[in-house]
């Protein structure tokens, strides 16, 4: 049964990516005019970008044929030339993905421990002070726009107090002494970042550990637990917690969504050349055949995700029946 | 029979505005949102100057003084006056949104959930599709390739943000059908246009309004966020466009702290302020949240 219902996922999952690329045919195909109109009228589209865009826009030929030249380019991996690197546009994205993944790892790493740990401690503690501090903590970070924590903190530790770098991966032009040397210096520069990012996503998570942790606290089996003379601590470690902690899968997978839109604007924010960083040159420089990349790579990303985060919940979560 | 009806209208709202009352939060939230409602409709009635207009090369980047209360910016625009403007487009663009929103969501579930079958799977997977899809860089998307209007960056929004309401306001349906008035007023002969209108949208709005209001918050963030990253309406000005030429022109660097804190102030009070109304109003309406 079990294989019955993780069959059906991946089949739902590949259609959905299926209607991301018949989507995102569309999506970049519906400017105003000639489709090629907008992209031509881009000066930094060279001769040789237009003419390869052209290609793969398979002008000419039938409106059902120029829809199979687009998923035959996708599937060998040609996206076009970057209007603004005037190079493959997977080429440019390629070197992006590491320090985004770096970037987005650690701070979900120290978002999720963070974060569930305040929920926990917020749902034991309901009503008192320590659970209004963190539910205002959390709301107020929730509320805030990821870029301008991002600016706040750059003026108070980088400007103020000079204690991190405003901007890049690397201190540029640096000749280093030693590998040691150089990993202090990246630590340095990620700092920030990862703080910024973890910042806004620990409410997200203290909010949805505690609800969920809220919910688990009235079942029935808890009173059974408590019935039996276990001490709160023992109930709250080994009844309550784990199973509280089993939707926080399935909200990591849904957030990852949230996490890539906090990285376009922490990565802005601090010239870190990752993907998101690389998202808004294209935007800004409208570079089409980029944007589309990376539009692309992210949805199928998050697609992923949320598969595997389904599948995993299924084998942990007996309840879950095909 | 009216006046029983109008009766017990009368005593709903007392009850509301009772359990209403007691919810800190809630207050808290309508008071900053009342605040702001209020500038944004009077304020520019006081403008101390053009928000758009350009000061003289001497006059950019003042900090806060005599004649502007809260400085100029990078080009001479008086801070203060921005400030009262963009209230406007960021609770405009927070509450047309949502209106999109929340009409195509509750449409879109109310369908699924009544007719069922064919349409409720295809509606459900279309829903899913847009759980799923990445929310920011969809938007992202839509908004460079629409071209930046103040308009667009409302369509976007809308037309990507009710997904969660469908959800809710399907389940919602599928349940309420199945209960005996619905039964007993379709014996009488009602058909489903009536029943739909008349009894099962009455009954789902209280939850479509929590969520929406948690909706409206979003779409407002969004709006600064596309600002800020170089989506804006260049025409207007705007919370998010304000944070925009602050970081454009390096006012964290410069340290013109008035330049780039008032904007971000302003966004995290209304921003929070309909967070903490769609938490009260789901506090209030939600009958799983009772149990606790």
């Amino acid at each position: 049964m079990k294989k019955l219902y993780v069959l059906k996922k991946i089949l739902q999952s590949l259609l959905t990516i299926f209607f991301v690329l018949i989507f995102n045919y569309f999506l970049f195909r519906i400017m105003p005019g000639d489709p090629l109109a907008m992209i031509m009228r881009n000066p930094r589209a060279s001769a040789e970008a237009i003419e390869k865009t052209k290609e793969l826009f398979g002008l000419g030929e039938a409106w059902y044929m120029q829809f199979l030249i687009y998923l035959q380019n996708l599937f060998q991996g040609d996206f076009g030339l970057s209007f603004i690197y005037k190079k493959d546009v997977l080429e440019v994205i390629w070197d992006k993905i590491l320090p985004t993944v770096i970037m987005v790892g650690l701070a979900q790493i120290l978002a999720i421990l963070i974060g569930v740990l305040l929920g926990v401690i917020a749902a034991w503690k309901r009503g008192t002070k320590i659970d209004v501090i963190a539910l205002s903590f959390s709301l107020i970070t929730y509320s805030m726009p990821t870029f301008w924590l991002g600016i706040i903190l750059i003026s108070i530790f980088s400007i103020g107090l000079g204690l991190f770098p405003t901007s890049g991966m690397l201190t540029p032009g640096k000749t280093f002494l030693s590998t040691l040397d150089m990993i202090r210096d990246g630590t340095l520069h990620l700092v920030l970042p990862v703080l910024t990012l973890s910042l806004v996503l620990i409410g997200e998570y203290a909010l949805t550990m505690r609800n969920t942790l809220l919910d688990v606290l009235t079942e029935d089996y808890m009173t059974t637990v408590r019935a039996k003379g276990f001490d709160d601590n023992y109930i709250l470690k080994k009844h309550a917690v784990p199973n509280a902690m089993l939707p926080m899968i399935t909200i990591i997978a849904i957030n990852l969504g949230l996490t890539i839109g906090g990285a376009i604007q922490v990565e802005t924010i601090f010239s870190w050349p990752g993907l998101g960083r690389l998202m808004y040159e294209a935007l800004n420089g409208r570079d089409y055949p980029l944007l589309q990349g990376i539009f692309l790579l992210i949805t199928i990303s998050v697609i992923l995700a949320n598969l595997i985060a389904d599948i995993t919940y299924s084998y942990l979560d007996p309840r879950v029946k095909s | 029979m009216n006046t029983i009806k109008q009766e017990m209208r009368k005593k709903r709202i007392e009850t509301f505005w009772k359990s209403f009352r007691s919810s800190s939060m809630g207050m808290i939230g309508a008071v900053i949102l009342i605040f702001f409602i209020v500038i944004s409709i009077f304020g520019p009635l006081f403008f101390p100057f053009n928000p758009l207009e350009f000061g003289e090369p001497g006059n950019v980047l003042q900090p806060p003084g005599d004649s502007h209360l809260l400085g100029t910016d990078n080009l001479g625009r008086d801070i203060f006056s921005n400030l009262l403007a963009g209230g406007r487009v960021s609770l405009m663009v927070g509450l047309l949104a949502t209106v999109i929103s929340m009409f195509l969501g509750t449409a879109i579930g109310v369908v699924s959930g009544f007719i069922g079958s064919k349409t409720d799977m295809i509606l459900m997977r279309l829903t899913d599709f847009f759980l799923v899809l990445p929310w920011l860089p969809l938007v992202l998307v839509l908004a460079a390739i629409l071209g930046t209007s103040i308009w667009n960056i409302i369509l976007v929004i809308g037309l990507t943000s009710w997904a969660g309401t469908a959800r809710v306001v399907r389940s919602q349906t599928l349940s309420l059908k199945e209960r005996p008035f619905i039964e007993r007023i379709r014996s009488i002969g009602a058909d489903d246009t009536t029943i739909i209108i008349r009894h099962i949208l009455p009954n789902v709005f209280p939850l479509v309004f929590a969520n929406t209001i948690l909706i409206t918050a979003v779409a407002i963030l969004s709006e600064t966020t596309l600002s800020f990253l170089g989506l804006g309406d260049t025409t207007r000005s705007s919370w998010g466009m304000m944070l925009h030429y602050a970081f454009q022109s390096g006012a964290a660097s410069s340290g013109a702290y008035w330049f780039f804190l008032p904007p971000g102030i302003c966004v995290v009070l209304v921003v929070l302020a309909f967070t903490f109304l769609g938490y009260a109003f789901d506090e209030m309406m939600n009958p799983k949240l009772k149990r606790r």
